[in-house]
């Protein structure tokens, strides 16, 4: 042991931290990084991609965390609390810099707890509860591919702070995406009934993929700091492919689900299932401003 | 006897700057521990039995004077320690007699298992959490990552109970997102291993 006085020890001392437990009480996932937007770029631009992101992975985070207590195995439990984990660090980070790009000094609660749901920009994808295992792994295997593509692309963004943000989750994503992977083999290769449940979970999640590859007028803004999405597809798919392979599953035949006028995800059109989130995400925050935990 | 005259300390400064490795004899100040050794000396909340520089979350210390100004590196985006890995080097530093303390985060590059110190690995085996290979991290290879559907083929993970290689993964994920679970097909014990990453 290094010595006696720990982190909880000091919980009980007197002194101008009000917190309560471990683990309360957060500060800036930023705090003394440097968030001056390069020359050049447009910092309302990055603070809406950035948001983009974070929303992406804020919602999910937030979907996956319902699983616990709910999961087949308790492995299944701590792989997916601490996926949840990894997601909701990079929400921080990604909505901290938001927040410093667009000159609000909104912070991460003021964002995540006070938005509406128009205003929240995260694909479709992430937004529907999983009705079983199967459409779990599903969904998660075809988010953190495409996520970890993106994030590949993004280290060598011409933003330092979403390069770093980028660098750090893509090493996390790999474990996701290889975690979902694997699972789907496992049920897609196992018996009738599991094969069938596994088709039948990428049957619901399939419509909503061609929204990640959609370009967006915000990423058409921040050329050199936002990567093509339309270009991570061949990857992706090349993923897809492989697993479904192995899985012995195939393609599903679903079109993809349309907007409201062209207007999805990203464009704050969400599915009825987002706002479910937001109730439960937000309500503590909106009942008690200002409060601490 | 000729009265031998301390040092004068309102004269100028002999070194074109004070840096912390100069230490001016100064008697009316209590003697200080350096800044480093104490910020070196702050362990890990959920890993205990190793400190922040073990782990290579510590990533720099500067000290100027009275002032401290750290530098600290998440292990992962979501790591709930960081706060209160700050809040103990704040607490500590102040104690030792740093007036002035300022932790900062530092995103990149990022953090790997890497820059685990040897005596952080043996400090991790000795209690009972099998260590990463250095080694055995994959080497970033130019490209898209490479998809494992299978255990990938590895070095295996020696069990720190009994030393047999016969181990088995049973997850990925363990209690904090830096852990892996294994079980011992030799000893039958199971044990957390600190994931390549």
């Amino acid at each position: 042991m290094t010595d006696e006085y720990g982190a909880y020890q000091a919980l009980a001392e007197e002194s101008d931290d009000q917190r309560w437990a471990f683990g309360t009480g957060f500060t800036d996932p930023l705090e003394g990084v440097d968030t001056t937007v390069p020359p050049g770029v447009d910092g309302d631009a990055l603070a809406a991609y950035c948001l983009m992101l974070g929303d992406d992975a804020l919602v999910y985070s937030h979907r996956l965390q319902q699983w616990v207590t709910r999961a087949p195995e308790l492995e299944e439990e701590t792989a997916l609390a601490n996926i949840a984990l990894d997601l909701l660090g990079q929400a921080r980070m990604l909505l901290a810099r938001a927040g410093r790009a667009d000159g609000s000094g909104r912070d991460e609660d003021q964002l995540a707890f006070f938005r509406e749901e128009g205003e929240f920009r995260n694909v479709r994808l992430v937004e529907r509860l999983d009705a079983d295992f199967a459409e779990l792994v599903a969904r998660l295997l075809i988010f953190s591919a495409w996520r970890l593509a993106l994030f590949e692309a993004l280290r060598a963004s011409a933003d330092p702070v979403l390069a770093a943000i980028a660098a750090k989750g893509a090493s996390e994503l790999a474990y996701h995406r290889d975690y979902a992977a694997r699972w789907v083999v496992r049920l897609g290769d196992g018996t009738e009934l599991s094969h069938a449940r596994m088709q039948a979970g990428l049957a619901v999640v399939w419509p909503l993929m061609d929204e990640l590859f959609t370009p967006h007028e915000v990423e058409a803004a921040l050329p050199g700091v936002a990567p093509a999405v339309r270009e991570m597809r061949g990857e992706v798919d090349a993923v897809l492919d492989a697993v479904l392979a192995a899985a012995t599953l195939t393609r599903p035949a679903a079109a993809p689900l349309a907007g409201l006028g062209g207007r999805t995800g990203r464009d704050g059109v969400h599915t009825e299932a987002l706002g479910y989130v937001l109730a439960e995400l937000q309500s503590v925050a909106r009942a008690h401003p200002g409060a601490t935990w | 006897m000729v009265a031998r005259r301390g040092p004068d300390r309102d004269a100028p400064a002999r070194f074109p700057a004070r840096d912390a490795s100069v230490r001016f004899p100064d008697r009316d100040a209590p003697a200080r521990v350096p800044a480093r050794d104490v910020a070196a000396a702050v362990p890990d909340p959920e890993l205990p039995m190793v400190t922040v520089a073990d782990l290579g979350i510590l990533r720099d210390v500067r000290e100027d004077g009275d002032s401290v100004t750290v530098t600290i590196t998440p292990t992962y985006s979501g790591c709930p320690a960081m706060r209160e890995i700050a809040s103990d080097l704040r607490r500590r530093l102040e104690r030792a007699g740093y007036l002035h303390v300022t932790v900062r985060t530092e995103l990149a590059p990022p953090w790997t298992t890497d820059w685990i110190t040897a005596e952080g690995r043996l400090k991790l085996a000795a209690a009972g959490i099998a260590p990463p290979d250095p080694a055995a991290r994959r080497a970033v290879p130019a490209g898209p990552v490479p998809l494992t559907l299978t255990a990938a083929p590895r070095a295996p993970v020696p069990c720190p109970h009994c030393g047999s290689a016969r181990t088995t993964e049973t997850s990925r994920f363990s209690g904090t997102a830096c852990k892996a679970l294994y079980r011992c097909e030799a000893c039958l014990e199971p044990f957390e291993h600190v994931k390549d990453h």
